[in-house]
């Protein structure tokens, strides 16, 4: 592996520790077909991303420039990957500028020992935190439960989840896959002092939650509170925090010490590059002009917020991610989820499947490069085929990542990694695959395949082929659910008849190559 | 014209009147068609499974049955979008990962020649009413490379507008892909499934006897699972419904996508 500068002394890429969640027990195959069969978590992701899906496009369509502010989000996003050692480095020095203090986590397990530290120091037995995808990354609250120390989820969806000690399902709603009921059931069954008549309204539910947090935060004074951040801006040392709900605003104003773990990709130049990102945002991910609540805040100032502030910069895997010219372009996800919305695969799967904190299009290109695919039984190895390649990710993506490509590259790598492993290249699709490159490119071979598949298959009765014994390679993945042509006579034989009533009918023949360039007889 | 069939490998194994009616579709507009039996398949299979080292012989194959004709030809016509999406946007990338740069510059100048069939119809050979006549109900399925990859757009419904006797009915949730995804659909078979069964159920809902559109690899995917659950509709590529005349009027067959003699 070559050398990425990370501003951090000069580092190898490392892929994320194992001890972080990204990685499922089992491959996508089959943990789909678990919830496929659960019709409950199916109504309920197919009504939620749908209504997601509508708001984001209705709020799409109102932006002339649109497609010209996605170019610009995707320049930026290229010239931070290009550039993130230097932007790093002035991070690092404007975020202390500003009084804040700065700490370097290689990975996982580095995050939880220095948010720990800070917060075992400081005397807390409880924190609060604002939903954020790094730290669910490396687990962080396992890791402080484990010292001794009970974090409370102030973000709803998160505090639904972390209620019914469920794991997130999406990037922006953790608990899409829970509808109201069942909901209800979470808060009744681990809010002790709430009223029983409590009904399944979205208004109630909230309002119980909100009762719930309000005590917490009455007590913030002298405490602490973990966040993560949408962007980083390097020029100022700016955090900035998107959200929905105000909650997160209380943790990052109301309490003494604040900590927030951020992945070095979250870097944006200057603070006038927001103005792009804030635009793409809140349009892509809940389908608003403008989110409520967007939090920023630049190290500290007496009298006014938190008088400490850590910032966490976290690598765990990004640096792997980045050492790929073909694959570093997932670094510039905006963590939107307009992606999961859209796509026919996570509709149906939900997230849990993808085995990663990061499900959907997205997860399925960031998860495997952040851990890396060790082999053929990695669960990660499987998420780069966890798609049908129909590219609507890709088009609705607020910073234009080509999952698609990026998809099929990671497949290539896949592929490739098996080859080139000795005696490793011999699974069925290896076995399949290579002898149908040997006969797709010998021309005579395979027109003597195409001009015998029907004869051969006309032992098998019936005009379609239908159920087929399980014993046969990879058919019957077909064949168990849908009925298949039987080839008859090809086309080829057809053209023959063609070609010999045109030449009759105006007395000239046209001369044909026939397979290997060889004349016809 | 002069135009070069190449009808993919599917095609000519399992929808073989697929190719046919692009013969005698392109041959009543008065061009000549010609067809290479040199010809095998465009690589997709490979490409999209992350094979590009297996695809690269297939690739190499491809631009070796069609380069020399370059200059003969005005244009390669496939009957899919999905595989003049790959000759287009992953020959040269396949020639790349195994370090050809002549192979990759000869497989751009033959992607550049090479259309799918609506677009070779509409921008080369600048024609939407092709003269076809259709007396039934039919359904557009757009295809996820033709839409996203290809931008074939507005073409295809162009074209079956101008069918005499057709009526094109509305397809609900045209835009989702039907889960075919090449080796995803066996790969990932209960997630296919569970995507083509709604396919399916959106065909019966639009109410039309047809659903059509430019890949045979869907429509045999959505063929199939109609023909599983005994549902009305039957698949028919816009080749079959563009070569359907009143003189030659298409029937379809018991076999999916297949014409009665
Ligand atoms: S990949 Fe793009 S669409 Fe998906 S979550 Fe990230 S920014 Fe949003």
């Amino acid at each position: 592996m070559s050398t990425v500068h990370l501003g951090i002394p000069q580092v190898r890429p490392q892929h994320a520790s194992p001890s972080s969640t990204l990685r499922g027990e089992r491959g996508f195959p089959e943990a789909a077909r678990d919830a496929l069969a659960d019709p409950t978590l199916r109504e309920n992701l197919r009504r939620a991303t749908s209504t997601i899906q509508t708001k984001r496009a209705s709020a799409v369509r109102e932006v002339r420039d649109w497609q010209k502010l996605r170019n610009a989000g995707s320049a930026l996003k290229w010239q931070v990957t290009d550039h993130l050692p230097e932007l790093l480095e002035q991070l690092e020095s404007s975020v202390t500028a500003a009084g804040g203090v700065v700490h370097w986590a290689r990975d996982a397990e580095e995050a939880g020992e220095i948010v720990t530290a800070l917060a075992l120091e400081r005397g807390a037995r409880e924190v609060l935190k604002v939903k954020s995808m790094a730290t669910q990354e490396i687990g962080l609250n396992e890791v402080l439960a484990h010292a001794g120390i009970r974090v409370i989820e102030s973000d709803l969806a998160e505090l639904i989840v972390q209620l019914a000690d469920d794991t997130p399902s999406h990037i922006l709603v953790p608990a899409i896959h829970r509808n109201r009921e069942e909901i209800r059931e979470i808060f009744l069954a681990s809010m002790p002092d709430l009223d029983e008549s409590i009904t399944d309204e979205p208004s109630e539910l909230a309002e119980a939650a909100r009762r719930f947090l309000r005590e917490k935060f009455l007590d913030m004074p002298g405490s602490v509170a973990i966040s993560g951040a949408n962007f980083a801006v390097a020029e100022t040392g700016t955090m900035v925090v998107v959200e929905s709900e105000g909650n997160g605003r209380m943790c990052l104003t109301l309490p003494k010490t604040l900590i927030s773990v951020v992945g070095i990709e979250k870097i944006v130049p200057t603070f006038e590059d927001l103005e792009v990102f804030l635009q793409l945002l809140p349009r892509s991910s809940t389908g608003e002009r403008m989110n409520p609540y967007t939090t920023m805040f630049t190290g500290v100032h007496e009298g006014d917020g938190p008088e400490e502030f850590h910032l966490v910069l976290l690598d765990n895997g990004r640096s792997a991610v980045l050492e790929d010219p073909e694959g570093r372009s997932a670094l510039h996800c905006i963590r939107c989820s307009a992606c999961l919305n859209v796509c026919p695969v996570y509709v149906r799967t939900g997230g849990h499947a993808y085995g990663s904190t990061y499900p959907g299009p997205i997860g399925a290109i960031l998860s495997p490069q952040m851990t890396g695919m060790s082999g053929s039984d990695d669960p990660n190895s499987t998420l780069p085929y966890a798609s049908s390649l129909c590219g609507a990710c890709y088009d609705v993506c607020p910073v234009k990542i080509n999952i698609p490509e990026i998809l099929v590259h990671l497949r290539t790598k896949d592929v490739d990694r098996r080859r080139e492993t000795r005696g490793d290249f011999h699974g069925t699709w290896d076995m399949a695959l290579k002898g149908a490159g040997k006969l797709m490119s010998s021309p005579r071979a395979y027109d003597l395949a195409v001009r015998s598949a029907g004869p051969l298959t006309s032992v098998l009765g019936g005009k379609n082929i239908g159920k087929l014994p399980g014993v046969l390679p990879l058919i019957p993945g077909w064949t168990d659910h849908r009925d298949l042509p039987k080839p008859g006579a090809s086309f080829r034989s057809w053209w023959d008849q063609h070609e010999k009533e045109r030449s009759s009918a105006d007395g000239t023949t046209e001369p044909d190559a026939a397979p290997d360039g060889e004349e016809q007889a | 014209m002069r135009i070069s069939l190449m009808t993919t490998c599917l095609v000519d194994v399992m929808a073989p009147d697929v190719a046919r009616a692009t013969v005698i579709l392109l041959e009543r507009l008065g061009h000549q068609v010609v067809f290479d039996k040199r010809q095998t398949c465009c690589g997709q299979m490979h490409t999209n499974s992350g094979y590009y080292t297996e695809a690269a012989p297939v690739v190499r194959s491809f631009v070796d049955t069609f380069e020399p004709a370059l200059d003969t030809v005005d244009a390669i016509v496939m009957p899919s979008g999905s595989c003049a999406g790959c000759v287009r946007d992953q020959h040269q990338l396949v020639a790349r990962h195994e370090g050809d740069s002549e192979l990759e510059e000869r497989a751009a100048a033959v992607s550049a020649k090479t259309y799918e069939l609506s677009e070779l119809l509409v921008d080369v050979l600048k024609v939407t009413d092709v003269g076809a006549y259709f007396p039934h109900s039919v359904t557009y399925h757009p295809t996820c490379h033709s839409m996203r990859f290809l931008k074939v757009g507005p073409r295809p419904l162009k074209l079956l507008r101008a069918v005499d006797g057709i009526e094109v009915k509305n397809l609900p949730e045209s835009d989702t892909c039907c889960g075919f995804g090449g080796t995803f659909s066996v790969k990932n078979d209960a997630t296919s499934d569970a995507m083509v069964t709604d396919k399916a159920a959106n065909v019966v809902r639009s109410g039309a006897d047809f659903v059509v559109a430019g890949d045979v690899s869907c429509l045999m995917n959505i063929g199939g699972k109609l023909r599983r659950t005994g549902a009305a509709p039957k698949s028919i590529h816009l080749a079959q419904i563009l070569a359907s005349t009143k003189e030659d009027p298409f029937v379809p067959s018991e076999t999916i996508l297949g014409r009665s003699a």
